[in-house]
């Protein structure tokens, strides 16, 4: 099944690791569905590609149509095969993920949606680093939906740890964006679009950091959510 | 049409095997009706037989059989009156071989069965022991009878408490019925282990995990379950006790007494004794002839009774035992 | 190799050191090394043949009745030792009851059931005894089906109400420990509730200690699991942490049925 925690060896009910492996390969196509999505919105952003972003509006369709039949499949799994250690943890991870990977589809459609409203006008500025953040972002993302898939715990730490440059960057952007706003009135609606692009990847940041924390919980059993905010004194 | 072998019937059956089953149900039909009609002869010739030896006794016996041949003593050198003296006599005995034997024949099923090791050669030698105490001769118990209880133990007891006078140390109810107790030994012990093992494990593992002692679980739980069994036993005990003649032979029985037996010394009178010296000492065979059938009769309807008694105890055990509790 | 985790702070009611049985020359299960927490639910889960149900027996010296059963080990219950030179396994199996897989009540009355414990124990007021008879059956939540019948054939109840009437003869001499070998194994899905219900019951003034080998049982009701494996302690914690993330991995491939 998903790699890494426990022995190697398969159910001994054949039935119940047929739906186990059904559930990676839906997780596996739902990730790479979202990843594509966030790609291609940013190509749509750099490239002022209105047609691309259309295109990617649109795929949110299936990622959604893919969330709700993992939602459902780990819902029959748990009322029929009663999972417990390993795999009740795989599978309530699954849940979590699966909600995580829609909002990110979410976000991605969002960019799009403002992508076609940026390229209603010229361009406010050249992006350096829009791009840059946009990377990261996209990098943290493979890196986390590689990550799990491993069950690579070290990986998916050192996605948790990159967050902090994302949010540093979005900084920077907003600084830079308020200026613009600042010197002339007709930058508004572009600088908003811009400043709400970035937080958008900011987001999608977030929600890579989740997937790598769950990724922890779900090979060591772990919880590290909210690390130091929990107000009891922890700091994991 | 001529049936080919591999021919497929209607229902889609091979021909040659529907004719092949009809030939074995052909053949078990004859092996059926066979042992049929074998067990019903072995049950006839069973029921003959038994059926001859009753029309028999029944034919003549009975007109001699009222209240008052059952209440009267014999008259007349056996060839008039009853025999309330040997009905007498018998129970006597069967009382005292009962009390003297059923104790210790349940207390040593008790010890094989619960307390002694399936391995250790004691309990190997007090089985084998039992088993070939079944074995023994009818007379060869009456000779033991004779040669321990009467003339040493019975000798000794004079010698102790009476100054030598004989008293036990002649035949006497308590020998014969000592002798028949140790000859209805074997049946006391099988019977009371059969029950003792049909009280199933859990009971007894529920007792002790309550904190019973073994003694506690055997006296409260397994006996009291095992009762019936035991009642078995003691019928089939009794019923060989009242029936036997050699035992009693040396140890204690008397062709005619004229008074009841009052005392742990005195000779009795039994039916089955009464009916061998009726038929081997008699002066007027004629006249006893009568007599001798009906004691006899006497005799086979008390084993009767009491050998149905014990089956229909027995059935009403099995009855109860489903999944062995009771 | 064996294992102890999660030994919990307060004293615990049963501690089992080193314990190891033996049927001649085999060994069936051991060595053990076990602390039961007291007034509070333990389950001993594994395989058929693990060996749990012999160490079960083994905590109330049932196992000597087996001929040719030996063992080496200690075991104590508040500090005293139930083996030993002059130890009286009648006194121990008073202070450790059990209630066995199959429902066995003596063919006798409800409350000659109940009562038998006592009345071996020496308590022969009748008055006495009947409240002590109600009290273990109100324990046993069987009293309000029962309290008019109890000098009826305790063969004619129900099989769930005749293992709750076992509990109940076996809650009638008060002991500290309750040891249960698969108490549902025999009885339908509402019976086995009704017996789980009243195991959450007990084990606020008893310790349980229950063998079963449905896993999901243990995970509803024991508070701590201990995992059997071939003759071994393979792992023991609290049950929320062996069923969520098992330390030893034959634990997890057990538990998940990668195996078993």
């Amino acid at each position: 099944m998903i790699r890494g925690q426990s022995s190697s060896r398969e159910h001994t009910n054949r039935e119940y690791e047929l739906e186990l492996r059904r559930l990676r390969e839906q997780l596996l196509l739902m990730g790479a569905k979202v990843e594509d999505l966030i790609n291609g919105s940013i190509r749509a952003l750099i490239d002022r590609d209105s047609e691309l972003a259309e295109q990617m509006i649109a795929a949110d369709r299936k990622i959604n149509q893919l969330e709700i039949a993992i939602d459902e499949l780990c819902m029959q799994v748990l009322a029929r095969r009663q999972p417990v250690a390993s795999d009740l943890r795989v599978l309530t991870t699954a849940l979590k993920l699966v909600t995580d990977l829609e909002r990110i589809g979410d976000l991605g459609v969002n960019i799009s949606e403002r992508v076609l409203e940026l390229n209603g006008e010229p361009p406010l500025k050249p992006y350096v680093d829009i791009p840059n953040m946009s990377r990261e972002v996209q990098e943290m993302l493979h890196e986390a939906l590689d990550a799990f898939v491993a069950a690579d715990v070290e990986r998916a730490q050192r996605v948790i740890a990159r967050d902090k440059n994302v949010d540093a960057y979005y900084t920077q952007i907003f600084r830079e964006l308020l200026t613009y706003m600042m010197e002339d009135p007709r930058n508004i609606f572009r600088a908003t679009r811009l400043q709400s692009i970035a937080k958008y990847l900011e987001r999608i940041g977030d929600h890579a950091t989740n997937l790598g924390e769950l990724t922890v919980f779900m090979v060591k059993g772990k919880d590290i959510r909210h690390a130091g905010k929990l107000g009891d004194g922890t700091t994991t | 049409m001529t049936a080919v072998p591999h021919a497929i019937t209607a229902d889609g059956r091979s021909a040659a095997l529907v004719r092949a089953n009809a030939r074995r149900t052909r053949g078990n039909l004859v092996a059926d009706g066979a042992l049929a009609l074998a067990s019903g002869a072995a049950l006839l010739i069973v029921l003959a037989i038994l059926a001859i030896i009753l029309i028999d006794v029944v034919r003549n016996g009975a007109p001699r059989l009222s209240w008052a041949f059952l209440t009267e003593a014999p008259r007349d050198g056996m060839t008039a009156g009853g025999i309330f003296p040997a009905i007498v006599g018998m129970v006597e005995m069967v009382i005292l071989m009962t009390l003297a034997g059923v104790p210790v024949g349940v207390a040593t099923a008790i010890y094989l069965h619960e307390y002694a090791s399936p391995v250790s050669p004691i309990t190997r030698a007090i089985r084998i022991a039992v088993a070939n105490l079944a074995g023994v001769p009818s007379i060869v118990f009456g000779l033991f009878g004779l040669g321990f209880f009467v003339q040493f133990l019975g000798a000794g007891v004079d010698k102790l408490f009476f100054h030598g006078q004989k008293i036990y140390g002649q035949p006497a109810m308590i020998w014969a019925a000592l002798t028949m107790a140790v000859l209805t030994l074997p049946v006391v012990i099988v019977a009371t282990e059969e029950a003792l093992r049909a009280v199933p494990r859990e009971l007894r593992e529920a007792s002790l995990a309550l904190g019973a002692t073994k003694l506690q679980t055997v006296m409260h739980v397994v006996v009291p379950q095992a009762a019936p069994g035991i009642l078995t036993g003691t019928i089939l005990a009794v019923s060989r006790g009242a029936g036997e003649v050699a035992p009693i032979l040396f140890t204690g029985a008397a062709y005619f007494l004229p008074l009841l037996p009052k005392h742990l010394w005195s000779q009795f009178m039994s039916p089955s004794y009464h009916v061998y010296v009726l038929s081997t000492q008699s002066p007027d065979v004629d006249a006893t002839k009568p007599i001798l059938y009906a004691t006899v009769l006497v005799l086979l309807a008390l084993t009767f009774t009491l050998n149905i008694a014990a089956v229909v105890v027995r059935a009403r055990i099995r009855r109860r035992l489903p999944g062995g509790v009771g | 190799m064996t294992a102890v985790n999660g030994v919990a702070k307060p004293e615990p009611k049963l501690k089992v050191r080193d314990l190891t049985v033996y049927y001649g020359e085999k060994k069936a299960v051991g060595p053990v090394t076990l602390d039961i927490v007291g007034q509070h639910v333990t389950a001993l889960i594994g395989p058929s043949g693990c060996g749990k149900s012999t160490f079960l027996r083994s905590l109330n010296r049932m196992n000597e009745l087996i001929p040719g059963c030996r063992i080496e080990g200690d075991v104590r219950l508040d500090g005293d030792p139930i083996y030993g030179q002059g130890i009286d396994p009648v006194a121990v199996r008073r202070r450790i009851g059990m209630v066995f897989q199959r429902s066995n009540p003596f063919p006798k009355s409800i409350l000659e059931n109940v009562a038998y414990g006592l009345r071996i124990g020496g308590v022969n007021d009748s008055r006495d005894l009947a409240a002590r008879v109600e009290r273990a059956l109100s324990q046993a939540a069987l009293w309000e089906e029962v309290k008019d019948r109890l000098n009826d054939s305790a063969l004619g109840l129900s099989g769930g109400q005749q293992q709750r009437l076992c509990i109940a003869r076996a809650l009638a001499v008060e002991p500290e420990v309750l040891l249960m070998d698969e108490p549902a194994s025999a009885l339908d899905p509402i019976a086995t509730a009704h017996i789980e219900e009243l195991i959450n019951e007990l084990s606020e003034n008893y310790t349980v200690v229950i063998v079963t080998h449905n896993m999901q049982q243990a995970a509803r009701v024991a508070d701590y699991t201990a995992f059997f494996y071939l003759g071994e302690l393979v792992e023991f914690d609290r049950t929320d942490v062996l069923f969520t993330k098992p330390t030893n991995s034959r634990t997890e491939d057990y538990i998940t049925g990668r195996f078993g």
